[in-house]
């Protein structure tokens, strides 16, 4: 086997994971403090790799994107909170998925009458647009390497924001028992647009990164859904650090699999989930829970 | 005669042990109350007694036999009837509909799925015999969601006792009840005792020294004492345990 | 979930005898549009059985709805109905024990996620790989019309009424057929399930195993559907096994009614209808879908048929 290519397909395969751990958090977060499924998570990823299309467009800088479907998506996700979600926490689970489609539904409807149906491709930053030499013989794109730093620059603060501020500790203790934040008397209503916010916020941003690395086209929050799906099932529910190894994991597996065994490894991650179900049906990573 | 018997039941969520080897036999004639602050795990220890939780250590033994592995349904045909200390019934079918279900649960083996559920008669007759034993029968027809609180209970209590199941395991049946509505249901758990192993677990220790057998008294996971009403009332550490508690 | 009284069925059945006579005075165009909903009726029907039978969420049923559809596919060429419907419901049912004897390991949005992530595998199965025949579709041969060595030929004029006597005597088939099962044993331990489920094992009942037959129950009904529909239309597509498919069968189950048997019907021909209406007036179905959508969760929680009255168990 070819050492720098395994190196290359290593790294896409951190990269990828990353990414999903961007997106997948935000969805498990949500999940286990306010038990509300986002099918439209998929569809703010998307939103954050127009938003970088459309940014990169006017400014010719991805660097304003980043911020921008940060900040922006933090503001979305509390307006969305706010606006729309709170009132379905209580509501069966048919509306809550019915609710989240039909937001699929609309927010591409918005995304095809303002920027239309085509596939577009966003640059790479001129600053970031070359190969750094990793082995004498191999070198890997700067702006994948950033990519992988910034993801786990995010998880590093995610993590101390968790465990360090009052907050966090909050919304950890919710999302493994949602009763906690009433036996603390905790404000449950900034916690549940704090959470619904960091959500969407990440992402929006991982959708803008994502954006340079392919196209930009319709529907392209889909894939990630469900991938992201995989990941918490297969990390386990309401965990963050179970979203971060479950995301690695699939990433890396996806990956692989698609550069050295390219006619099953569409179903390699889902084989693997039908095997955590069969083995730790609440996920590999999950906490110990009654 | 020893229906049920719990040997060690332990059980522990992450650093947390909720019940601690606990140990304790239920026989037919007896009503056995568990007692506590809470927290104590007592639900705990119904829930691992009924097969919802798995136990940590420990074993149980039903009618002599080793069913600690099995699911709660296993354990339910073979003798376990439970209720919950929160009531959620079918709210929108009647009282005799609701304690039917209960009933029904026995002619639904492999092969009698497709049995007209209007035509098993054993289960029409079961259920208005449980509904009679708790003194429901006149309220057969009225949908479960317009009875009052002490009905739900009782109705609650009706569907355990379908298919007469040895053990009996009543999560606080009281629950939300005034001295007047408790002290028939009272009567009625003494009643049981007569025919079943009854396992009581109850707040209210007025009660439980009125009509238990004998006592365990839990705190903090662990068995603190045990013996007859008169003995846990005078107990010295009982008293501590729950003054400590503030309960 | 209620099942229609005396006067409930009375207008149900006139209401097939009136889709039946449909051909007398229809055009060919309205016959198909009358098919498309009867095929979403069985569809969301045998999603009902799932979602208000045993109070399950799946997101996956689409993709037993195409494996259905693809069964014409996979079969040799023009061969009879008697043998691509059976086929079609085991392949459907197959998939959907494999599915199901997994996703039921999970509760709740668990299985949700579970049965969404194996039904998009699916999709993959017969989008990416060669046994689908592409993933823009495929044009079948319609399977025979015989059955003990009867053959009933049809002219080509008559073939839209054809498909939708069939159609809607396989639909009516399911709902006598479902109405019926929901009176056994089996029926009513799905109506405890779906009350209150930790009630029923603690009375005795294995519900897991009762939730897996009715799980693949109604995977097998969608793969008739799916059958139906790549019948009628002498076509499939990966489409049919797509999520938002199943989606929107969910959306039918809602606007019929979630709690009776006979709501998706109802909510299939309204969905049908709403799209074909909303044509006139924008291209972009998908606002409407979405609107319809939000007006129904937001407006009308428990659908079309807790408007009407003289619905009886």
């Amino acid at each position: 086997m070819d050492l720098s290519g395994l190196l290359a397909q290593l790294l896409n395969g951190m990269q990828y994971g990353l990414l999903l751990f961007l997106i997948s958090s935000g969805l498990t977060l949500i999940f286990g403090v306010m038990g509300v499924i986002n099918l439209a998570h998929g569809s703010l990823f998307m939103i954050g790799a127009y938003a970088a299309f459309v940014i990169t467009g006017w400014t010719g800088a991805l660097w304003l994107a980043l911020p921008a479907a940060l900040i922006g998506g933090a503001l979305f996700g509390a307006l969305l909170e706010r606006g729309l979600f709170r009132h379905f926490y209580r509501r069966e689970h048919l509306d809550q998925v019915l609710l989240t489609f039909a937001l699929i539904l609309l927010f591409e409807e918005a995304r095809s009458a303002l920027l239309g149906n085509d596939f577009h491709s966003v640059q790479v930053p001129a600053l970031l647009d070359f190969s750094v030499p990793v082995t004498p013989d191999f070198a890997y794109s700067a702006y994948r390497l950033a990519v992988l730093g910034a993801c786990v620059l995010v998880a590093l603060l995610m993590f101390l924001g968790l465990e360090r501020t009052r907050l966090g500790s909050a919304v950890r203790a919710a999302a493994e028992k949602p009763e906690m934040v009433e036996l603390l008397g905790l404000d449950a209503r900034r916690i549940h647009m704090a959470v619904f916010a960091l959500g969407t916020a990440l992402a929006m941003l991982a959708g803008a990164l994502a954006a340079p690395l392919q196209s930009v086209y319709p529907n392209m929050g889909d894939g990630f859904l469900i991938i992201s799906f995989v990941v918490v099932v297969v990390g386990g529910v309401g965990s963050v650090a179970g979203a971060f190894w479950g995301a690695l994991l699939i990433g890396l597996v996806d990956t692989l699999g698609k550069a050295y065994l390219p006619e099953v490894a569409g179903l390699a991650v889902y084989v693997l989930m039908a095997a955590v179900l069969l083995w730790r049906p609440s996920g590999l990573f999950a906490p110990a829970r009654g | 005669m020893t229906a049920l018997a719990a040997e060690g039941l332990t059980r522990r969520f992450g650093g947390l042990t909720a019940v601690d080897s606990v140990s304790l036999t239920l026989s037919v004639g007896e009503l056995h109350a568990v007692i506590g602050p809470n927290g104590a795990g007592k639900s705990t220890l119904v829930n691992l007694l009924a097969g919802e939780l798995r136990p940590s250590a420990g074993r149980i033994l039903l009618g002599g036999e080793d069913v600690t592995t099995w699911p709660t349904w296993r354990r339910a045909r073979r003798g376990i009837g439970r209720s919950f200390q929160r009531t959620n019934l079918l709210r929108d079918m009647s009282a005799h509909e609701n304690a039917r279900l209960a009933a029904q649960a026995a002619a639904f083996g492999p092969g009698r799925w497709l049995r007209d559920a209007g035509r098993d008669a054993a289960s029409l007759a079961e259920a208005a015999r449980v509904l009679e034993r708790v003194g429901l029968l006149g309220r057969a027809d009225a949908v479960a969601g317009t009875l009052s609180h002490g009905e739900l209970r009782l109705l609650e209590i009706a569907m355990a006792l379908a298919n007469r199941p040895a053990v009996l395991l009543l999560d606080e049946p009281l629950a939300g009840m005034g001295p007047e509505e408790s002290e028939p249901v009272g009567a009625l758990l003494r009643d049981l005792a007569r025919d079943h192993a009854l396992l009581l677990i109850e707040h209210d220790m007025d009660v439980v020294f009125a009509v238990a057998d004998r006592v365990t008294v839990m705190v903090d996971g662990r068995v603190l004492e045990h013996g007859v009403p008169t003995a846990i009332r005078a107990s010295a550490a009982v008293r501590d345990a729950y003054l400590g508690h503030g309960a | 979930m209620l099942v229609a009284g005396r006067r409930g069925s009375l207008l149900l059945a006139l209401a097939a005898l009136l889709v039946a006579a449909l051909p007398l005075f229809a055009s060919n165009y309205h016959l198909q549009l009358a098919s498309t909903a009867l095929v979403a009726a069985m569809f969301a029907l045998s999603l009902q059985l799932v979602v208000g039978g045993a109070g399950m969420v799946s997101l996956g049923h689409a993709a037993f709805f195409g494996i259905g559809a693809y069964a014409i596919h996979l079969l040799p060429a023009g061969i009879s109905i008697a043998l691509t419907l059976p086929a079609a419901m085991a392949l459907a049912a197959i998939a959907a024990l494999a599915v199901g004897a997994l996703s039921l390991r999970t509760r709740g949005f668990f299985f949700l996620m579970t049965t969404l992530a194996f039904g998009q595998m699916l999709f993959f199965v017969f989008h990416d790989t060669p046994l689908g025949g592409g993933k823009d579709g495929v044009f079948i041969t319609r399977p025979a019309l015989e059955l003990f060595g009867l053959a009933w030929e049809i002219p080509r004029r008559q073939r839209a009424a054809a498909m939708l006597w069939i159609n809607l005597g396989l639909l009516a088939a399911m709902y006598v057929g479902l109405a019926l099962l929901m009176r056994t044993l089996f029926g009513r331990a799905l109506l405890g399930i779906r009350g209150n489920e930790d009630r029923m094992r603690a009375l005795g009942y294995d519900t897991r195993t009762v939730k897996l037959a009715a799980f693949v129950l109604a995977g097998a009904l969608a793969g008739v559907a799916g059958h139906c529909q790549a019948m009628t239309e002498a076509f499939v597509t990966p489409e049919m096994l797509a999520w938002h498919h199943g989606a929107e069968a969910l959306l039918m189950i809602l606007l019929g009614g979630l709690g009776a048997l006979h709501g998706p019907i109802l909510g299939a021909f309204a969905y049908v209808g709403l799209g074909e209406a909303s044509t006139l007036i924008t291209e972009r179905q998908r606002l409407v879908e979405g609107l319809v959508i939000l007006a129904v969760v937001l407006a009308l929680p428990r659908g079309l048929a807790g408007i009407g009255r003289g619905w009886r168990r």
